[in-house]
């Protein structure tokens, strides 16, 4: 007697397959020997993702046209406007103060020139707290250029952090050619 | 203490022909919960495994360890033989099935069983087109760890994340697992720091496409964002209020990177002070409350976190152990704080209960990023480095259980955990 009931229910299964039956409607029998007891119903899921509006992203390119900034330009030009720093300092070395002094005189005599201070790390640690030490290097430039006389209003001082390393790699090397601050003219 | 590490691969068929999860166990004194889940009936053929997709999930969790369901024929109708799962070492047992209703509709079903107390516990229809299959799976697999740890499931969730491949940046927004990784934004100019607003619909960042780095607010379903923070110097460090009307921020504009609160709301708001200090301030995050931010300062001589009131205040110090301590994220009940801390020049995801001060290092990973707490406080999300690429790491709370998530190809970094999705 039970079997038959096993085998009506399994004949329902297979035909909730194709039609909106019920499952609750469905009696099911035990194999494990107990009483047969009424299946709980399957509640019908208010988060059917038919309607989940979750799923839609729409992309945005903003890469036709744009060309990505080099963060490797060629060492020679890179020299006349590169101050390197030593690992965990933003203090300017003296080799360097003859290039902050050839800008600090170009941008006095050129008073609508505009520059960039764009402060780099190496790439050990946090994004966002590299972006903060290379901040730092960058606002130490901008410094030794304002002490020169060169107006605020001519500089900005930005960072990008880690993420435009000047040479790749992990070598000590090449993590001391990117901790830096270039001056960018605009 | 000695560890030791068992690894586990499951391999199944993903988005990707031949997708690849892999969850790592470590350490003793696991208590997880065997669970056999078998196939879904009429799922056969079927790109998106159903069943596979709900035990990575589970898996991933920590909570649970599956039992080989292979060669079961049950679906969701089934009466099951219980005492021979729980003698097959199963507490529960997953069925259902998947029936094909209309063009691209399917219907998903499932019912859930407890072999130890011999009890049905229930179980749902969902109706979906294919594309929406993975989505159902992950809504399975939060019912089932809903009904068997007592705890919101977040596998239904979406995490952000930031790829570098050939020189093109992508914001991606995918499914807890990884997968299903839709591009929000594509960009030849660094994208970091994405953080999801409260509601799960907009993504906060950092995009250095105008040659420095500036804040925008991104609408996800319709693309349409908002630069809220171009000021002069570097904007950065982007962290919602919990009631979604504020941004925390970093700004250099006044001299050095420091707090600011920025009214999103308004096109025209002036970001207001949140402190002053003459080192750097960074990485702000808010309390579930609203009433404290947490955030890195090197005021002490060195990086670590601070806490400080959200309307401004003092400064508390939050981290003493080591040297060098950034990136906070706490979890939503706020016991948990999760950092990255350097330690003999490696970079480790940490643990801090808030409560008692007890720090715990998660990982064995050496350049460990970014965590990011999940919206139930049981996981923590972070970028790591794997065989010399950037990569997307789970882990449990304890540490005791890690997932390399499936992703995009190419570094994989900066991830964020969104909010739970409003049922």
């Amino acid at each position: 007697m039970s079997k038959l009931i096993l085998i009506l229910a399994l004949a329902g299964t297979i035909a909730a397959c194709s039609s909106p039956i019920k499952l609750s409607e469905v009696s099911v029998e035990d194999k494990s020997g107990q009483a047969s007891v009424a299946m709980k119903t399957l509640t019908p899921a208010t988060t059917a993702a038919a309607g989940d509006k979750k799923s839609n992203v729409a992309t945005l390119d903003t890469t036709a046209g744009a060309k990505s900034s080099t963060g490797t330009d060629a060492l020679a030009a890179a020299n006349a406007r590169t101050i390197y720093f030593e690992f965990d300092s933003f203090a300017i070395r003296p080799e360097y103060q003859a290039i902050i002094e050839t800008h600090a005189r170009n941008l006095k005599v050129n008073k609508n020139q505009r520059i960039s201070i764009d402060g780099h790390t190496d790439e050990r640690g946090g994004r966002e707290y590299n972006l903060a030490l290379g901040q730092k290097r960058a606002d130490a430039v901008r410094k030794a250029l304002s002490l020169l006389g060169v107006a605020d209003t001519q500089m900005e001082s930005v960072s990008f952090g880690k993420e435009k390393p000047a040479s790749t790699g992990d070598s000590e090397m090449a993590m001391e050619k990117n901790r830096r601050a270039e001056i960018v003219i605009r | 203490m000695t560890k030791f590490l068992l690894s586990l691969a499951i391999m199944f068929m993903g988005n990707h022909a031949f997708a690849q999860f892999r969850v790592e166990v470590s350490g003793a004194g696991l208590t997880q919960l065997p669970i056999a889940i078998a196939p879904f009936k009429g799922n056969e053929g079927m790109t998106q495994k159903i069943a596979a997709i709900v035990q990575a999930d589970l898996e991933r969790s920590g909570q649970f360890r599956s039992v080989d369901s292979a060669g079961a024929v049950l679906d969701e109708n089934s009466r099951p033989d219980l005492p021979n799962w729980r003698k097959q070492g199963a507490d529960a047992l997953l069925t259902g099935s998947v029936t094909r209703v209309g063009d691209d509709r399917y219907e998903l079903r499932f019912r859930l069983w407890d072999s130890v107390r011999m009890q049905d516990l229930g179980g749902q229809s969902h109706a979906a087109p294919a594309a929406e299959l993975r989505r159902v799976a992950h809504r399975i697999a939060d019912s089932v760890y809903e009904k068997l740890t007592g705890e919101k499931g977040v596998f239904a969730t979406r995490i952000a994340y930031v790829t570098k491949s050939a020189s093109i940046y992508n914001l991606w927004v995918a499914d807890s697992d990884g997968e299903s990784a839709q591009s929000a934004l594509r960009s030849v100019e660094p994208i970091i720091s994405p953080s999801w607003s409260p509601n799960g619909n907009q993504l906060a960042y950092v995009s250095f496409e105008s040659r420095k780095p500036v804040v925008y607010v991104h609408d996800v379903d319709t693309g349409k964002r908002r630069l809220v923070a171009n000021f002069k110097g570097s904007n950065s460090a982007p962290a919602w209020s919990p009631d979604g009307k504020t941004l925390a921020l970093t700004l250099s504009r006044d001299g050095g990177s420091q707090l600011f609160v920025l009214d999103v709301g308004s096109s025209s708001a002036e970001p207001r002070r949140l402190a002053t200090s003459t080192a750097i301030d960074t990485e702000p995050v808010f309390t579930a409350d609203g009433r404290f931010i947490y955030f890195v300062s090197d005021r002490g001589g060195s990086p670590q976190i601070y806490k400080i009131p959200a309307a401004g205040g003092t400064a508390e110090r939050i981290t003493f152990t080591g040297g060098y301590n950034i990136s906070p994220t706490l979890s939503p009940d706020g016991r948990w704080l999760a950092y990255i801390s350097r330690v003999a020049g490696a970079f480790k995801l940490h643990i801090q209960d808030l409560g008692t001060g007890q720090v715990l290092a998660l990982t064995e990973t050496l350049a460990d990023e970014n965590p990011s707490f999940a919206p139930n406080g049981r996981m923590i999300i972070y970028a790591t480095q794997q065989q010399g690429r950037e990569a997307l790491m789970t882990s449990t709370i304890d540490g005791k259980v890690k997932a390399r998530l499936a992703g995009q190809s190419g570094d994989l970094r900066e991830p964020d955990w969104g909010p739970l999705i409003p049922q």
